[in-house]
């Protein structure tokens, strides 16, 4: 009997070893005559027991993790492939408390199939969305996204219906979808999650969107930085092509719809929808003015759907299982779920589905089980380098997107990174200017300069020169950034140095090292 | 050492994507992935197939980090000094990094190979900090997984 393994492909385990792992199963397996077959799946999102191994068994899988190629013969040893027992032993894999608890629509899918079959994708549910969708006027799909009231993932949060509207009703030749898939904010990998575990869920979202607004061609602009996440897609498009889900007539509805993915360079302000518009076209990732919106005058001038990732994956669960479904979870304005991501200085690091509403308190103790170091954490950064630092007394705010705005935070993609007591935050301050200063695309004069005036600003505080007359100046500055930048680099920078500055003052008061 | 690369051998990779939309990056990363750099000869070259001003092809060359105009070390570790990574200690491993290698962020190492380049995310955040090498990924690096991760790229010439 051949007994099936699942190991993930996820550029996490592989960053773990897990192809180490996988040869060392194959090589034990081999010396003992033992038949199995190994499976690389996505993540089930538990970071930190990657490489993850699981066993196929009668009562469902079983997980060990995290494996070390050198626990390979031990594991053998105990007779895991017939549930003996061993340390590294989680038991089912589903039952796992940190999984157990999440509500997975997103990505219910991830890591429980192979990212590259059709046929396991199908046999999840996949391209249910699709075949509902052929079966509806554009205009049903569309009130169907707008009743779910999903909106945007990539962390402006506008309602995703609105915006297929406005393509769906404007008269073009040509219109796009276009998959920003750039996601260059620290703290956040759900996008490349689904890109590596889920490739066919986004191609679907995305086809899904082209039906609705009669656009029949899109690229996913995907950061450079993703080697994986490309190479995934890559062979994905090709197999929804080849059986029929993506090109020309779609499965025999005559309705059409090419896909391309094209690789970002390694610009941060490319992950700002015009800028990425920009590049797209082969220019300079330069933000441009709006309105026009790109809904009107997109990629190359054209209506222009563009969504991020996690927006277009929500998509097929919407259109399988109708609006409501989606709806019923959440709270107020924020419907559905929200994939958060653990990251930073924290023992459970990964990635956690959960409706709008839980608190981070919850997700930083229940789930992330408090900080790596074992120390208390101090400080976290919600939304990405230009989200704001809290301090622990905001922690109980719910995670929905005005709830958190009120206790001063941004909800954005949903990353958040926690930082332990040994944070300099005078010294993040600094760097949130710093990278302000990288990655800032030039065009607007408070960010191309400002950014660094900040961080001579900054030094200057904590060197001890001046320091009331130095906050004042830097106060200033970032009024004048918010004010004067026409997108989020530039008016979002101040966030995190201004939360540095108001909640953690006395990093900035310290006795300057000479 | 000076490599000389005909106009042939840019045109044999500019030609075939000059007719997409949009080609100017496809284009500049097809180069990039053949020479490890953008050749400066490339640039009029491209510019002409794309009836783009050489000001426009140098623009936007040389807006995009990803892109070198110069070459580079056998080998390129990009090394994360995000936010997430900071909080488990990328500082620390960069500065060990730039010690242990001989030389500081965009440069190579005197035997030509490692380049060291910072990245700003590579999407290991739960698992910092992380670093690429050429497209081959590693998380949980310690100082001591650095040097045993270099030494196999400085070992033999490849």
């Amino acid at each position: 009997m051949t007994t099936t393994l699942y190991v993930s492909r996820d550029s996490a385990a592989l960053a773990l070893g897990a192809d180490r792992v996988v040869a060392a199963l194959m090589a034990e397996a081999a010396r003992r005559g033992a038949r199995i077959r190994v499976v690389r799946n996505g993540s089930r999102g538990m970071l930190w027991l990657e490489p993850l191994v699981e066993v196929v068994t009668e009562k469902g899988r079983i997980a060990f993790g995290p494996v070390m190629p050198e626990d390979v013969a031990g594991l053998f040893e105990a007779g895991f492939l017939t549930g003996g027992k061993h340390a590294l032993g989680l038991g089912l894999t589903e039952q796992i408390d940190y999984f157990k608890r999440q509500e997975r629509l997103t990505f219910a899918r991830i890591g429980l199939t192979d990212p590259l079959s059709v046929e396991d994708y199908q046999a999840h549910g996949g391209f249910a969305g699709l075949k509902a969708a052929l079966a509806q006027k554009p205009s049903e799909i569309v009130e169907t996204v707008f009743a779910s009231g999903l909106r945007g993932r990539g962390g402006a949060a506008f309602p995703t219906g609105i915006k297929w509207r406005t393509v769906a009703g404007v008269e073009a030749k040509q219109k796009y979808i276009v998959c920003n898939a750039d996601e260059g904010d620290s703290g956040t990998f759900s996008d490349r999650m689904v890109m590596e575990g889920d490739p066919l869920m986004l191609i679907e979202g995305m086809t899904i969107a082209g039906l609705a607004v009669g656009a029949t061609r899109g690229y996913i602009y995907c950061r450079s930085e993703y080697p994986h996440a490309m190479q995934s897609l890559q062979l994905a498009i090709r197999l929804a092509e080849t059986d029929g889900f993506l090109g020309e007539d779609i499965l025999g509805s005559k309705r059409t719809f090419h896909l391309e993915v094209r690789k970002g360079a390694g610009s941060y302000v490319c992950g700002e929808e015009t800028a990425l518009l920009e590049s797209l076209e082969g220019r300079r990732g330069i933000v441009r003015a709006k309105p026009p919106l790109p809904a009107i005058h997109g990629l190359f001038d054209q209506p222009t759907v563009i969504n991020n990732v996690i927006t277009f994956a929500s998509v097929p669960f919407i259109l399988a299982h109708g609006a409501q479904a989606y709806q019923d979870y959440g709270m107020g304005r924020s419907r559905g779920t929200l994939p958060f991501q653990l990251a930073g200085n924290i023992k459970q690091g990964g990635l956690v589905e959960k409706a709008f509403g839980i608190t981070l308190r919850e997700l930083l103790y229940d789930y992330g089980g408090g900080t790596l170091s074992g120390r208390p954490i101090r400080a976290v950064q919600v939304g990405g380098p230009l989200g704001t630092y809290l301090p622990e007394s905001k922690f109980d705010a719910p995670l929905d997107y005005e709830e958190f705005a009120k206790a001063g935070g941004t909800v954005g993609h949903g990353g958040i990174v926690v930082f332990d007591d040994t944070v300099d935050m005078a010294k993040m301050a600094r760097y949130a200017m710093e990278f302000c200063v990288v990655e800032s695309c030039g065009k607007c004069t408070p960010c191309r300069i400002g950014s660094t005036r900040g961080v001579e600003v900054i030094d200057r505080i904590v060197a001890g020169e001046k320091r009331d007359t130095n906050t004042a100046l830097l106060r200033d500055l970032c009024d004048v950034m918010v004010s004067g930048s026409l997108c989020a680099m530039g008016g979002m920078t101040p966030n995190p140095v201004l939360s540095a500055l108001d909640h953690f003052a006395e990093d900035f008061s310290k006795e300057p090292v000479r | 050492m000076t490599v000389i690369i005909e106009d042939e051998e840019i045109s044999a990779i500019v030609t075939p994507l000059q007719g997409m939309p949009g080609a100017l990056l496809p284009i500049l990363h097809a180069l990039q992935d053949r020479f490890g750099y953008v050749p400066e000869d490339s640039v009029p070259l491209v510019a002409k197939a794309l009836n783009l001003s050489r000001a426009e092809v140098h623009g936007t060359l040389t807006f995009y980090h990803h892109f070198r105009r110069h070459p580079v070390g056998r080998h390129v570790v990009h090394v994360c000094r995000a936010e997430a990574c900071q909080a488990v200690g990328a500082d620390a491993l960069v500065e060990h990094a730039k010690k242990s290698l001989g030389c500081d962020f965009h440069e190579t190492t005197s035997d030509n190979a490692v380049t060291l380049e910072p990245a700003y995310c590579l999407g290991q955040c739960a698992i910092g900090p992380s670093l690429l090498i050429d497209d081959e990924i590693h998380a949980k690096v310690t100082p001591a997984r650095f040097d045993a991760l270099v030494k196999g790229l400085r070992g033999g010439a490849k």
